[in-house]
């Protein structure tokens, strides 16, 4: 589903250039839940962002179901983040003026699909808010707030859901409840996780962990299970 | 995304902030509303100005003497400086028979004082001859105006204009009763009977008249020889003379010249010949370019407004970096971003001509008919001013939407969200 050769990612200008990846390889295939732990500065977000289509390699190859992404133009990424990917932040990155049913009805508004009220709400009643649909975020507990952050990444029935520090922000209790919710949604669809986390019980919840340090990979427990003949079906509905 | 979508978050984004939404529309309320105001203004100045000259009667032509030249200096007076035009140059128009010419009448205008008893009043007398009345569309009240027997036999009769007659006898008829033309601070007085008082015109353009006096052009002559030109006729101030309405007046203003040019023994005209197309034509220009200037300063002030819109525009997209990168990372095009911006400075500046335009034609009315310097104000709303403004308006929206919204696509996602 996922192959990184040799991807590297550096900031600035020759003077003073800064690597965050140096030459990152990496395979992730379907339904894999994998954790990316290490300190900061790691690279371990600046992968996460890749991936996501939200950054591009400044060299290497992203290819997402054997598609070369990492040099796409905008306006594919935005497709592909729109009806691909889900994603969920550390701060939850809601936004301040809407209600929970708003927030999770944003990425279908970009999408322009049928019954987005109702898809939305759904969405909700899934990951327990039935009675917070109308709130904002502040009248919403951290932990709600980031259970509105999952819904919305949801909603869209992505493929990949790619979480930075989802419960970075929560205590260890609300964090825990967070993350079971989270396993529990994607197990149930099948959908690939890519989590990135400092926190060795947040890890436990993956069945893959690769660690990293100074921008390269320095452990990975390995793939649990083989993609199989899955990975060819899927690749025909690639947006091109 | 949809039109529809990009209206309601647009729509969100302006009522979220209010006091700043309504302060930004402002600047363009108020320029609209002025651009409607001010060509309302100007246009109902050209209106005055024509209405007034209408008022002197209808399909006119006017004839002036020419100018006079000092002979030892050069110097050339203004028109009707010099006495060239006669009593007996009426008798010549009217007897070459000019096509579409009904009626024509000279005048021989001169300011003096009327006395009738106690009451003494400042009037302008105009000595002319009986068809007066039905060149300028003039009605008498009462009497009767002086007959062409009157003239030829130089009786001393005058009518009365309506403002002068009740300020010198009030209520009373004043028919055959005696009232003195009164020259020189009193030193030179004659007396005339009055025969008939015109019907007050009314209006602004009316009052002019209705101060005036008639007497017969002979008469008046009769007593100041030194009115009396070389030869022994009689000069006039003003010939006017009236068409059949659709006359080509410039070929009877041709005609008309002619017949002069033949009679005076001249090549080169010593009258002038205006028709009162002329005159409107002449005023109209000059409000025209008035209005002009009134527009354009009122231009300046929705051009102000514009750059407000923009500059508040920059200051939100700066401000909702988090929201834009968000948005980007839920999966919106660079292109919904700008439609979201656009829209919101095209609804808000839409919304600012609307008002503007409710609040210009407002005070255009509420102005005219007003009294504003000792003058009624005259207002005619424009259509074209409002379509102008308005457009203007929402182009300015389009213009100051583009910049910031274009802006706003630059953002970088990862940077935005880590944007606490």
């Amino acid at each position: 589903m996922i192959r990184l050769d040799g991807v590297t990612r550096t900031y600035g200008r020759e003077t003073s250039l800064v690597t965050a990846l140096a030459g990152v390889d990496l395979e992730i295939g379907h339904g894999e839940y994998v954790a990316i732990m290490g300190p900061s500065g790691s690279g371990k977000s600046t992968v996460m962002n890749i991936i996501g289509c939200l950054d591009r390699p400044s060299a290497g190859d992203y290819r997402f179901e054997g598609i070369e992404v990492g040099r796409l133009p905008d306006r594919d990424r935005a497709r592909l983040r729109g009806r691909v990917f889900g994603f969920v932040f550390q701060s939850y990155n809601l936004l301040p003026r809407m209600t929970a049913l708003e927030q999770v009805e944003l990425p279908l508004v970009y999408q322009q699909v049928p019954n987005r009220r109702r898809r939305a709400a759904e969405a909700l009643i899934r990951v327990g808010l039935r009675d917070r649909i109308h709130h904002r975020p502040s009248e919403l507990s951290g932990g709600e707030q980031q259970r509105v952050a999952i819904a919305r990444s949801l909603v869209v029935n992505p493929r990949l859901v790619l979480a930075d520090e989802p419960t970075g922000a929560l205590d260890t209790r609300t964090g825990e409840e967070v993350m079971a919710l989270l396993t529990r949604l994607v197990e149930d669809q099948g959908i690939t996780v890519i989590l990135v986390t400092h926190e060795q019980e947040v890890a436990d919840h993956a069945q893959r962990t690769i660690r990293m340090r100074d921008g390269a990979i320095i452990e990975d427990t390995g793939r649990a299970a083989p993609a199989g003949p899955a990975a060819r079906t899927i690749s025909r509905e690639v947006p091109a | 995304m949809s039109i529809l979508d990009a209206a309601a978050i647009a729509l969100r984004a302006i009522g979220g902030n209010r006091l700043r939404s309504g302060l930004t529309a402002l600047g363009l309320i108020i320029g609209v509303s002025s651009v409607i105001v001010l060509i309302a203004v100007g246009q109902g100045t050209q209106k005055g100005i024509t209405d007034q000259i209408q008022g002197l009667g209808t399909d006119l032509v006017f004839i002036e003497p020419g100018t006079s030249t000092d002979t030892a200096t050069g110097t050339q007076g203004g028109p009707g400086s010099a006495n060239t035009l006669v009593l007996s140059d009426v008798d010549a128009i009217a007897a070459a028979g000019v096509p579409g010419v009904t009626d024509l009448a000279g005048e021989l205008t001169l300011e003096a004082q009327l006395v009738a008893g106690a009451e003494n009043v400042g009037a302008t007398i105009v000595g002319t001859t009986a068809e007066w009345p039905f060149v300028r569309d003039a009605a008498v009240a009462s009497g009767a105006f002086f007959s062409s027997t009157d003239v030829t036999e130089s009786e001393l009769t005058i009518v009365l204009g309506a403002t002068a007659a009740s300020e010198l006898f009030g209520e009373a008829d004043p028919i055959g009763e005696s009232v003195r033309i009164s020259l020189a601070g009193g030193r030179v007085t004659f007396e005339f009977t009055v025969v008939g008082v015109m019907l007050a015109r009314g209006g602004a353009d009316g009052s002019e008249f209705d101060a005036q006096a008639y007497v017969p052009v002979t008469s008046l002559l009769s007593r100041l020889q030194f009115l009396r030109g070389s030869g022994g006729d009689v000069p006039v101030s003003q010939i006017t003379v009236k068409t059949t309405p659709g006359t080509d007046q410039e070929l009877t203003k041709q005609l008309i010249s002619d017949v002069l040019l033949f009679k005076h023994g001249v090549a080169e005209a010593d009258f002038t010949i205006q028709s009162q197309d002329d005159l409107i034509s002449a005023a109209s220009s000059v409000s025209n370019t008035l209005s002009l200037l009134l527009g354009s300063i009122a231009g300046i002030s929705l051009v102000v407004g514009g750059i407000g819109v923009m500059n508040i525009m920059l200051v939100s997209v700066t401000e909702r970096t988090r929201e834009i990168g968000i948005r980007r990372a839920v999966g919106a095009q660079a292109s919904d971003i700008v439609k979201q911006f656009v829209t919101e400075a095209l609804l808000l500046c839409t919304a600012g001509g609307v008002v503007g335009i409710v609040l210009g034609v407002g005070i255009s009315i509420g102005l005219g008919g007003r009294e504003v310097g000792g003058q009624e104000m005259t207002t005619v709303v424009q259509l074209w001013s409002i379509v102008l403004a308005f457009a203007v308006a929402a182009g300015v929206g389009l213009v100051s939407g583009i910049y910031p919204a274009v802006r706003a696509t630059s953002v970088d996602p990862i940077a935005a969200l880590r944007n606490e």
